[in-house]
């Protein structure tokens, strides 16, 4: 009762460091977003036009990040695929919010049948790993960027369902839960009206750490070739082409890779600044 | 010489300050009563003794203890004085021990923090002092786990922790607040034994004016930071010349004033008919568990304009027959009626309609709250019971008229819940349960964790709109003194039955069964401990 304020003061020093963390992020995320924005009205040089007589130029004043062995520049090659890393990222975490969302609050709010069926299901999308999925599916309908979407999208659904069901049912054992169902409210009007904004907070830590993954998983599907087909370049596929010539054309392979790693990197510190920043726990410590 | 001595004590945190020159002495063998409402420094001087205030705090003045200054020891030197010489029990006793740990090992383990004596030595110790407690290992094997333990016992492990090393100086932070009244006339009684046997000082925190009267030999009244009066209790107990003393006790003692005779109405408002609610008892690895009966064939009637108590301690099984009665839950077999039409079975629309004539004001108004919701969509949420629920002008026009009626302001309708103290939430919740016009609103502990000067004005609150509204109120709590100031009837509940009931004055003058004798005697009472006390 009167021992709350014991909390007061603590945690001064490593504030500082979160919000910095989250604001890397955010910078490095606006500069993806910025770069494939750009690529749509203007790019260095022209992606798809080939210019055999300028290949394999390291780094220089003419292409900053250097030519490939067709001649293309790696610096448009890279804002271009950052559009597909963006947008593949986008959809396939918003597939997976949107399913696995209303899954996890479902089975939170029914026990029996209907939470076992989720969960079971659950285990099962689970048990396939998203490079498996992507392979099943381009047998089916063969390869592409809707399909990569599809397949990573899918696999986020469980990864939703679960977070938010865990989330939901501690906050079905709140007291104003209780009070909203004295008011003759049912399952689902709670769950959209009590439940669903107080998880607010926690699922958008999740999308930006899924969104991370989502990169990852689009670059290694594109890099064994089931996800963007050429000429649309892609961060994956110019990983899987500067293969060859790493050992005379390093910039290749460096390139790509940094964006990649630093897209990621930027997704990561987002989730991770943000999880603090809305934890009321840590909050309150601040 | 003085066991501890403070001299004005002054602490801060940040630029708030938080105690104004607190002083007090404690000599060996007695007991120091620190009383106050929430916020007026009590623990926070029960935390500067034992060096334990938040990082953050600022403190001048001298904490005296045994003869040497601790004010200005550093945390290191702290923890030698910590568990050896001054020993510390606090409210929760479940948080205060760790699940994972025997009794045993836990008591053990701060003799070993202080002695370099071997573990058998250490668990030797903790066997003699847990048998002090009353938990004598015949009973109570040392081996046992903080879960398998009542309440009152891990208090009684706490306090063993705190004991063990024989310390000169208890500090016991509201010990008893979050037990039944029979497990705490168990636990101060253990207290005053202690005190008696081992001549160790006591300091002992609480709200309770009651508590402080049974026990201590010297009382301390804080306000706002400051000690306001202090001296032995039978003096400040019973003729202080502080007004906020007085005050306070008057309203420790309050009875709210009922200004119309009500005239109970003919007909039951609520009625529950052999309910049964039966729980899944621990799960067997083999073959069908065996169910636990939380309630046992109960039938209670709340008529028209009448006041109901519902006492009992905890585990009787109140708050399940509760959850039952407003629908929450469905009893195995019985039936709840409201208005003589009974709960259905699974139909939404009847269900919303027989809810808008009972609703429910729960004992911690701020958990039942969404943090997220303004005031006014709060109190609108139950108009979603109403058939056709006003909307605009029409439900902003009722909700400033119901929160007016709560003694609240119209402008708090845009306010968030954490804006608001204590009191002010629970008529919020009372406003909510209101807006529905209900026939009936059961109160679940709802006046018990309030300050004693907001209880009355709750009371007031409650008796005043019973009196202009007409409602009934079934009040389901553990706190006797307030079912003796309010109910016109009551019915006492131990495992899952109801053993006695009566109009309440008759059975608080002449209980029959013998459990209701039993609560009835373990209430802290202020003008009974002050007249035992008398004669010596």
């Amino acid at each position: 009762m009167t021992n709350g304020e014991i909390t007061i003061g603590q945690g001064k020093n490593t504030s500082v460091g979160m919000a910095l963390g989250l604001r890397v992020g955010f910078f490095l995320v606006v500069i993806a977003v910025a770069a494939a924005a750009v690529s749509f009205v203007w790019t260095p040089y022209d992606v798809t036009a080939i210019d055999i007589a300028s290949k394999l130029i390291p780094p220089s004043m003419q292409h900053p990040l250097g030519t490939d062995h067709f001649g293309r520049d790696i610096l448009s090659m890279i804002m271009v695929g950052a559009r597909y890393s963006l947008v593949v990222a986008l959809v396939a975490v918003s597939i997976g919010a949107g399913i696995g969302v209303p899954l996890g609050l479902l089975a939170a709010s029914r026990k029996g049948l209907i939470s076992e069926t989720v969960l079971r299901m659950n285990d099962l999308v689970f048990a396939f790993p998203s490079l498996l999925m992507a392979v099943m599916i381009t047998a089916v309908y063969g390869a592409g960027a809707i399909n990569a979407v599809t397949a990573i999208g899918i696999f986020n659904i469980p990864v939703f369902a679960r977070v938010t069901r865990g989330a939901a049912l501690s906050l079905w054992s709140r007291e104003y839960i209780l009070a909203a169902r004295v008011a003759g409210k049912g399952s689902v009007l709670i769950s959209v009206q009590h439940i669903l904004p107080n998880l607010g907070g926690l699922l958008i830590v999740q999308a930006a750490v899924q969104f991370a993954l989502a990169v990852v998983a689009e670059a290694g599907l594109s890099y064994v070739g089931l996800g963007v087909q050429p000429p649309d370049p892609s961060w994956g596929r110019m990983l899987s082409e500067a293969q060859t010539m790493i050992g005379f054309a390093p910039w290749l392979a460096i390139f790509p890779g940094l964006a990649i790693m630093l897209l990621v990197f930027g997704f990561g510190l987002i989730g991770d600044g943000l999880n603090d920043h809305l934890d009321p726990r840590i909050r309150r410590a601040r | 010489m003085a066991l501890l001595e403070i001299n004005d004590l002054n602490v801060s945190i940040g630029c708030t300050p938080i105690l104004n020159n607190v002083s007090l002495q404690l000599k060996a063998g007695e007991v120091l009563g620190v009383a106050g409402e929430s916020g007026s420094g009590k623990t926070m001087t029960a935390l500067a003794i034992a060096g334990l205030l938040p990082a953050s705090a600022k403190l001048t003045g001298d904490i005296v203890f045994d003869g040497t200054t601790v004010s200005d020891a550093n945390d290191k030197e702290y923890c030698k004085i910590r568990g050896r010489d001054i020993g510390i029990v606090f409210q929760e006793p479940m948080t205060a021990l760790n699940p994972v740990m025997t009794i045993g090992d836990q008591v053990a383990e701060t003799v070993r923090i202080h002695q370099s004596i071997s573990r058998r030595d250490a668990l030797q110790i903790a066997r003699e002092t847990l048998a002090i407690v009353g938990l004598s290992e015949s009973r109570f094997p040392m081996n046992r786990y903080p879960h398998n333990l009542s309440g009152g016992q891990r208090q009684r492990v706490a306090i063993a922790i705190a004991m063990a090393l024989k310390p000169k100086l208890l500090i016991a932070d509201e010990p008893t607040t979050a037990l039944d009244v029979t497990t705490q006339a168990e636990v101060l009684a253990l207290f005053r034994q202690l005190v008696k046997d081992d001549g160790i000082g006591l300091i002992l925190v609480t709200h309770d004016l009651a508590v402080i009267a049974q026990t201590a030999d010297r009382v301390a009244i804080m306000k706002a930071g400051e000690v306001v009066d202090m001296g032995p209790v039978s003096e400040i107990l019973r003729d202080s010349r502080q007004l906020y003393t007085r005050a306070l006790l008057a309203n420790t003692k309050y009875v709210p004033l009922r200004t119309t005779a009500r005239e109970v109405g003919p007909e039951p408002v609520l009625e529950a008919r052999n309910v049964v609610c039966e729980y899944a008892g621990p799960r067997k690895l083999f073959g069908k568990a065996a169910p636990f009966r939380a309630v046992d064939d109960v039938s209670l009637q709340v008529y028209a304009n009448e006041n109901v108590g519902l006492v009992g301690e905890s585990g009787c099984g109140k708050s399940t027959l509760l959850r039952t009665i407003l629908g929450l839950d469905r009893a195995q077999s019985g039936e709840i009626r409201i208005f003589g039409q009974s709960f259905p079975d699974d139909r939404q629309r009847e269900m919303k309609q027989l809810r808008q004539h009972i609703q429910v004001v729960f004992q911690d108004p701020f958990g039942t709250f969404d943090p997220r919701w303004r005031v006014r969509q709060l109190i609108a949420e139950n108009l979603y019971l109403l058939d056709a629920p006003p909307t605009g002008m029409e439900a902003r026009k009722k909700i400033d008229e119901i929160l007016e009626k709560v003694g609240l302001r119209s402008s708090d309708a845009s306010k968030f819940p954490h804006e608001f103290s204590g009191g002010q939430r629970q008529r919020i919740a009372i406003a909510r349960a209101l807006i529905t016009e209900p026939a009936i609103i059961a109160l679940d502990e709802a006046v018990s964790a309030l300050d004693v000067s907001i209880r009355a004005q709750i009371l007031d609150l409650l008796a005043d709109l019973s009196d202009r509204l007409g409602m009934s109120y079934l009040f389901v709590t553990h706190d006797l003194s307030v079912t003796r100031s309010i109910t016109d009837r009551v019915l006492v509940m131990k495992d899952g039955r109801i053993v006695e009931q009566g109009p309440t004055a008759d059975v608080f003058a002449r209980p029959a069964h013998p459990y209701t004798v039993e609560l009835l005697g373990a209430i802290p009472d202020i003008d009974r401990a002050l007249q035992s006390a008398s004669p010596e």
